[in-house]
């Protein structure tokens, strides 16, 4: 299926006026020497049908749909209400280019606006930007960006930072002079803050708090941000699951800088990972150095409010190599996923999701840890993820569970060997009851 | 003129949208204890769901959009994006998986990243890809990691990267953030790499050139070999900026042309919608010398399964969580599934004509600077109009006037006054003659009427806007305190 508009008609009169007797004219500037010369190695096209089958067989070939799932890490199944998609699907979202031309383009930057707002309220930051590529990239400009404010030379990680957020930050920054300092977990599965007091010093450019963190634990920001703070050193709260703002308190008002985190929660499918949404917010002291699109408020010829992109003078399109960053194409589209869940769900909604995935993970936490020889790993406060440690290797109960069509959880040995007989299961508002108590039950059995 | 109230605005305690079933596990005993609860989010919205639709099914309309008209913005590839490749990207088998499934069970999503690299591979004859890059300039990005590694183990690292000055803004900055100096290449009286400047700057300091072919003006680097033999000679690797693969497929490849790296962007050359800003996908393809460089995990067969391979001793490492925007690459494979071998050079070649019968319909109207044969797009410039005090931003807002998307303005910063025009090879011939006449009615305003030009736009539905204003005091956010403005 080819989408060309032209008639043989069109073709002939333009290549007329254009001047050329064959397309092949137009490539006389392309040597021979570097010419194809040959069919490319590309199956013939397909008409619709065709393609709808074809795609249909190889999305077949993935079973996961067949599993009870308790896949987390910062990824999360979640309602997402009929609207998003409704809404989010009318071409005039999803085909326009980034809002160059405002007076064209008002419908989406005005969403980006919206959506701006959405992510200050739910931070308590005063100034969010238009997007970025996901959770883990955002944290890792978070750092640069804290690089740039205060030019010190290390970075302080917790070791329950999600470990991929981990490696994005370390590519990131290997071509600085940011130097990468881990701080450990207690038993309780929270930063082990005597361990980070000594981490931190005045050469300490961040610290970073997940919360909750990787083992879902809820991390005691306040006192992360105070820390940092006595030595002047910027605090960047991480946050994975973004419904957990509905119930916690906002980042902001516990003192941290800044906040950056995975939007993919507010109306993104799981998607085998993408295109998920990353967000970034800050205090407004901190607004030249933010990188990414940001839409702000305007006036036209006539007096009228619209919407603009603006502070561009931060971009790569006008400052070059002396941009805070050089993103330029972001999750445009992901925000307005997020802004119209956000807008939908509502004050209320949001809050009632939050609290549905704190008591359906905490009756989980408590049923299963229930089972003989299942106890919980850590004992700080959890939100919607936990870690159990288990009787036997995580490994021989996984694969037992998956004869049941059942995916447990995420297992923690390869990035963490001191955990290797625990996993982390996540809990969502999408899991019933019955859910979770055949997961249980399951893990009975399996254990016997 | 209609005006829409900021959700905010419309709020009001107590109105819902949305309800969650009954929550069906016992509530806990003091279920929040160790936290630091919230009260409320503060000024968060709570409205009806018809005023969710009615909000932004009203925004919607405010967008100029590919579905709506023509959109010739230069180097963007604004075409047509195929409805069925969104169905596909919402089959359950791929929007419902997560990530971090068990290879067993995702092997479906697996052949999809699988097949694409190797077709990708195939279309621009490149050795590996990797799909991670979330969008161009985060290809880039990897791009200038991969040479920066590559150098590290020969024990040569280098400090600098050449780029020519017809160059998109992200790759100096792509270059920059991986730690390299940059050094700007001028581009000779046809447009193209200066090959006497490009030998003198070549030296042992070099990292990599960075071109992007056909260039920003639509010009097509004819010296590239020549090109690339330079740059490896002095022990460099060279870049390719893909963004312009829409001029090219099926015609020659950038692996043909002794490219080491090249970016590609999917929401560009392969349809995929550009959502009003993203999500695009940018994938890296390399030679085979730079491949044990790239970024983890990597899709492998073993056995007739597909394994993700995590142990890459010489990766660069993560650049996102993941596997990049999937979904993306899953439009970008029914796309080029749809088009075969034969559409794929079609495509190019249709993009490419069209782009030349605009080029000649509004030659001598508008000035062309360069006067090199282009191929899918050309940059005229203002000059003529500036004669009458009229610059490309008045001619790019009068257009709107006339139901078409302004063409690109911010570079190539070698045009001064730039009006860079893309059509793409899905335009019907009408719309084409619709944004000629109208061009042709421009330059006629332009002598005649030129206030009709400085304060165009008049038929959006807002006029022109203070972007001056709006930098000088920038208001980012919704506040309380903010009164909304009457309804006229």
């Amino acid at each position: 299926m080819s989408y060309i508009s032209l008639s043989d008609k069109d073709k002939k009169e333009m290549l007329e006026r254009a001047g050329a007797a064959s397309p092949e004219d137009f490539f006389c500037g392309i040597p021979e020497h570097i010419r194809l010369g040959r069919r490319l190695d590309v199956p013939d096209g397909l008409t619709e049908p065709e393609l709808l089958a074809f795609m249909e067989s190889l999305a077949a070939k993935s079973d996961y749909g067949r599993c009870l799932s308790f896949l987390g890490a910062g990824a999360y199944r979640h309602v997402i209400p009929t609207v998003v998609e409704a809404l989010s699907s009318r071409g005039e979202f999803l085909t326009p280019y980034t809002p160059y031309q405002p007076e064209v383009s008002q419908g989406t930057l005005q969403a980006i606006f919206e959506y701006q707002t959405l992510i200050c309220q739910l931070t308590g930051m005063d100034i969010a930007n238009a997007s970025l590529y996901d959770g883990a990239s955002a944290a890792a400009e978070a750092v640069l960006m804290a690089d740039r404010l205060n030019g010190r030379t290390r970075v302080v990680l917790p070791l329950s930072l999600h470990p991929q957020y981990r490696r994005v930050i370390e590519t990131y920054t290997r071509h600085t002079d940011l130097e990468l300092v881990e701080a450990g977990y207690g038993d309780d599965g929270r930063l082990d803050l005597k361990d980070l007091e000594s981490k931190i010093d005045d050469r300490t450019t961040a610290v970073l708090c997940q919360s909750p963190n990787y083992f879902g634990v809820v991390e005691d920001l306040k006192t992360v941000a105070r820390l940092a703070r006595a030595r002047k050193a910027l605090s960047v709260a991480v946050v994975a699951e973004g419904v957990s703002l509905g119930l916690l308190e906002a980042p902001g008002r516990l003192g941290a800088d800044i906040a950056a985190g995975e939007g993919q929660s507010f109306g993104l499918p799981l998607g085998f990972g993408g295109p998920y949404l990353g967000f970034l917010a800050c205090a407004r002291d901190f607004m030249r150095q933010l990188p990414g699109r940001l839409s702000g408020m305007a006036e036209d010829a006539e007096g009228r409010r619209g919407f603009v992109l603006t502070l561009s003078t931060r971009e790569q399109h006008i400052r070059r190599e002396k941009a805070t960053s050089n993103i330029c194409t972001n999750q445009a589209w992901c925000a307005l996923r997020a802004t119209i869940f956000l807008e939908t769900m509502g004050h209320d909604g949001l809050r009632e999701l939050a609290a549905q995935n704190g008591q359906k993970a905490r009756y989980a936490l408590e049923t299963l840890s229930a089972l003989p020889g299942v106890t919980a790993r850590f004992s700080g406060p959890v939100f919607h993820e936990f870690v159990l440690r288990l009787p036997k290797s995580w490994k021989a109960v996984d694969e037992a569970l998956r004869g049941k069509d059942i995916l447990g959880g995420v297992g923690l040995e390869k990035d963490f060997p001191e955990l290797r007989d625990c996993v982390l299961v996540n809990v969502t508002e999408a899991h019933s009851r019955r859910d979770i108590d055949r997961l249980a039950s399951s893990l009975r059995e399996v254990l016997r | 003129m209609k005006r829409e109230p900021l959700i905010f605005e419309v709020s009001d305690k107590g109105k819902r949208a949305f309800r969650l079933p009954k929550l069906d596990v016992p509530c806990g005993q003091d279920p929040w204890r160790g936290y630091s609860l919230r009260e409320s989010i503060e000024g968060f919205p709570q409205v009806s769901e018809i005023e969710v639709v009615r909000h932004f099914t009203r925004l919607s309309q405010w967008n100029h959009a590919v579905d709506i008209g023509f959109y010739p913005l230069g180097s963007c590839t604004m075409k047509y994006n195929p409805k069925v490749n969104e169905r596909v990207a919402a089959f359950p088998g791929f929007a419902g998986v997560h990530p971090l499934a068990p290879e067993e069970y995702a092997q479906g999503c697996l052949e999809v990243l699988k097949r694409t690299e190797e077709l990708l591979g195939e279309i621009t004859g490149m050795d590996a890809f990797t799909l991670q890059p979330a969008a161009g300039a985060h290809g880039e990005l990897v791009g200038m990691m991969l040479i920066r590694a590559a150098l590290a183990d020969r024990g040569d690292p280098r400090r600098v990267v050449l780029i020519p000055d017809s160059a998109h803004g992200t790759n100096p900055s792509s270059a920059h953030l991986c730690g390299y100096r940059v050094q700007e290449i001028k581009s000779d009286g046809s447009g193209r790499v200066d090959m006497a400047g490009l030998e003198k700057a070549m030296t042992s300091e070099v990292a990599a050139l960075m071109v992007t072919n056909p260039n920003t003006l639509g010009v097509f680097e004819t010296d590239i070999r020549k090109i690339a033999a330079v740059v490896h000679s002095r022990g460099g690797f060279l870049y390719m900026d893909g963004a312009n693969m829409n001029a090219l497929c099926g015609v020659c490849r950038p692996g043909d042309m002794d490219v080491d790296v090249i970016h590609l962007n999917l929401h560009k050359t392969f349809s995929t919608p550009h959502g009003g800003g993203g999500p695009g996908g940018g994938p890296v393809g390399v030679k085979n010398v730079l491949e044990p460089y790239l970024p983890g995990p990597k899709v492998d067969r073993r056995d007739g399964r597909l394994v993700l391979v995590a142990d890459l001793p010489k990766s660069i490492g993560r650049v996102r969580s993941f596997h990049g925007n999937f979904l993306v690459v899953v439009k970008a494979l029914a796309y080029i599934l749809s088009l075969g071998a034969e559409g794929l050079k079609e495509m190019s070649e249709v993009a490419v004509l069209n782009a030349n019968y605009i080029r000649k319909s509004l030659e001598g109207l508008f000035h062309l600077k360069y006067q090199t044969p282009t191929l899918h797009e050309c940059v005229f410039s203002d000059k003529f109009q500036k004669e009458h005090g009229i610059s490309n931003l008045d001619i790019a807002k009068r257009l709107i006037d006339y139901g078409v998307h302004p063409p690109t303005m911010s570079f190539p910063l070698i045009v001064p006054g730039a009006l860079m025009i893309e059509p793409t090879e899905t335009e019907p011939r009408r719309e084409l003659d619709v944004f000629i006449e109208a061009m042709k009615a421009i330059a006629r305003e332009a002598k005649e009427s030129p206030e009709l030009l400085k304060s165009a736009p008049h038929a959006s539905p807002v006029r022109r806007l203070n972007e001056t204003a709006a930098a000088r005091n920038p208001v980012l956010r919704w506040t309380e305190d903010m009164t909304e403005p009457s309804r006229e």
